[in-house]
């Protein structure tokens, strides 16, 4: 009987979870489209609903009820189950984020692996898509977001360790617990040559400007999207929002504090203890959001060997001499 | 009861899902039934408390190695097998080597005894956390073998790498 309720109580977390991301993601893509038009000097979707509020939910209507297009040599079983394989894979990192204090679904003690294990499962998502479609555009866009997201995985699970290595834990929840009392409350200061990889890193996996090179237009078409339309088209777009805030999630998890405020805030205020952490938690995660859609407004986009050139070169020997250094530091001078 | 339950499906599963990566015509299809194979192991390794092992061989295996296998195969567009020579034809042959490794295995079941365990317990393997213990026994007990591990496998890739640089010179 108590496990039924727990299974219960769970499964309820779960759908809310579920919903209220799916809502944050609709009105990411409005964030998205006012910030970058009021940044270039227009005013972005006004005509649906107040100032183009239900904008959102006319562009899913729209997709849904678009034709489902399927190439005719196309691998069918393998093209209807790339999206899900990604929306999927995607989805499931959210169950160990905390969103506030022990707020995740699973309080995992390898959390911070699992989401990079789940993201690894989403590049299957993106290979397939690439290569069920039987065309060359898309086979090409899905062998550049491999080989991008792969690469810089390395650079951003190295950069990552020098925060395991401060913290002592691989739990988001701890690694949240052991910033309050770093400088500022957290760890971007003291590991600011982790964080700025991470962030590069972060802006690759998720396939952004100025890393888009798997979507490049003037030179893919769409990428492993081009022949994609409808509903599995708005999966695939689902996803890359899902993991933008996943990944702005773990950037403010881990380099800023969580949902958690700094010792010397809380001790100079006490009242702002009754603040609910999630407050803390979206005010970060829509900070980095916003710092996504500034950086796709003024960024152009990078060629494929400087992109590999960066990852390789530069942010993985960077990260590997952060480690080195925090190790160093952590055992002998602390 | 339940654990047995989990543990037979997952093993059943494993079993078929071998099969059907062997037996697909398609490489890329096998390439995928081998990577539901792999994440039914991590599942495996979950049910030993091994929550580390199990994140560790979804990232390196499904993440890594066979994410390379898929590249290869669709850079080669090896899109149907090749119908190969095979050494032996005799089925004969084929059979012998199913039956030894049957007897194999099943001899080394029955020989199997319950070793006296040592300092790690389950109890106090899940009050200090299974990845703080392994590191602990990996960076001290066997420090050797890791660092020995970590040349072999850096040896083939300065190899590949040298091997492409002559083909580049020329």
């Amino acid at each position: 009987m108590e496990l039924l309720v727990t299974m219960a109580k769970t499964v309820l977390y779960v759908a809310a979870v579920f919903g209220v991301t799916l809502l944050h993601v609709a009105y990411a893509t409005y964030f998205e489209r006012k910030v970058i038009g009021r940044m270039q000097g227009r005013i972005g979707p006004v005509e649906v609903g107040f100032r183009g509020l239900l904008q959102p939910f006319a562009d899913m209507v729209k997709s849904l009820f678009k034709e489902d297009i399927i190439p005719a040599a196309a691998d069918r079983p393998l093209f209807f189950l790339a999206p899900v394989i990604v929306v999927a894979s995607v989805m499931t990192s959210l169950a160990v984020i905390p969103f506030f204090n022990n707020g995740a679904i699973a309080d995992l003690n390898v959390g911070v692996l699992f989401i990079f294990a789940m993201a690894s499962l989403a590049v299957y998502g993106i290979i397939i898509a690439g290569w069920s479609s039987n065309s060359k555009y898309s086979f090409f866009g899905a062998i550049r977001s491999a080989a991008q997201v792969i690469s810089y995985e390395i650079a951003m699970g190295i950069s990552l360790a020098g925060v395991f290595l401060m913290a002592g834990s691989v739990n988001l929840n701890d690694i949240v617990l052991a910033q309050r009392e770093q400088p500022l409350g957290m760890f971007a200061v003291l590991q600011i040559v982790g964080f700025v990889v991470f962030v590069i890193s972060a802006f690759a996996e998720t396939n952004r400007t100025p890393f888009d090179l798997p979507e490049a237009e003037t030179e893919l078409v769409a990428g492993y999207l081009t022949e994609y339309s409808g509903f599995r088209y708005a999966l695939f777009f689902l996803a890359e929002y899902i993991s933008m805030y996943i990944m702005a999630a773990l950037i403010a998890l881990c380099y800023l504090g969580g949902w958690a405020l700094p010792g010397f805030v809380t001790r100079a205020l006490p009242f702002l203890e009754q603040v609910p952490g999630i407050v803390w938690f979206l005010i970060k995660v829509y900070a980095f959001m916003f710092f996504y859609f500034w950086v796709r407004a003024t960024l152009p986009r990078y060629r494929f060997d400087q992109l590999m050139a960066i990852g390789w070169k530069i942010l993985i020997p960077v990260s590997v001499v952060n480690i080195v250094i925090t190790a160093f530091v952590k055992r002998w001078l602390m | 009861m339940l654990p047995e339950f989990f543990f037979g499906y997952f093993a059943c599963a494993i079993l078929g899902l071998a099969m059907l990566t062997v037996t697909r015509k398609n490489l890329v299809h096998s390439v995928l039934w081998m990577l539901l194979l792999f994440l039914h192991i991590a599942c495996l390794y979950l049910f030993l408390n091994a929550e580390f092992l199990a994140v560790i061989q979804i990232i390196v295996y499904a993440g890594a190695i066979l994410v390379l296998f898929l590249f290869l195969v669709m850079l080669l567009n090896l899109r149907e097998e090749h119908e190969a020579r095979r050494f032996v034809k005799a089925w004969q042959g084929r059979l012998a080597v199913c039956i030894l490794l049957l007897t194999v295995i099943v001899i080394s079941v029955y020989k199997a005894t319950v070793q006296p365990t040592g300092g790690y317990s389950i109890a106090f393997i899940n009050e200090a956390g299974h990845t703080k213990v392994l590191g602990t026994v990996l960076f001290n007990q066997y420090v050797l073998p890791f660092l020995m591990t970590a040349l072999v496998l850096f040896v083939p890739m300065v190899a590949a790498i040298v091997l492409a640089m002559k083909e580049r010179k020329r």
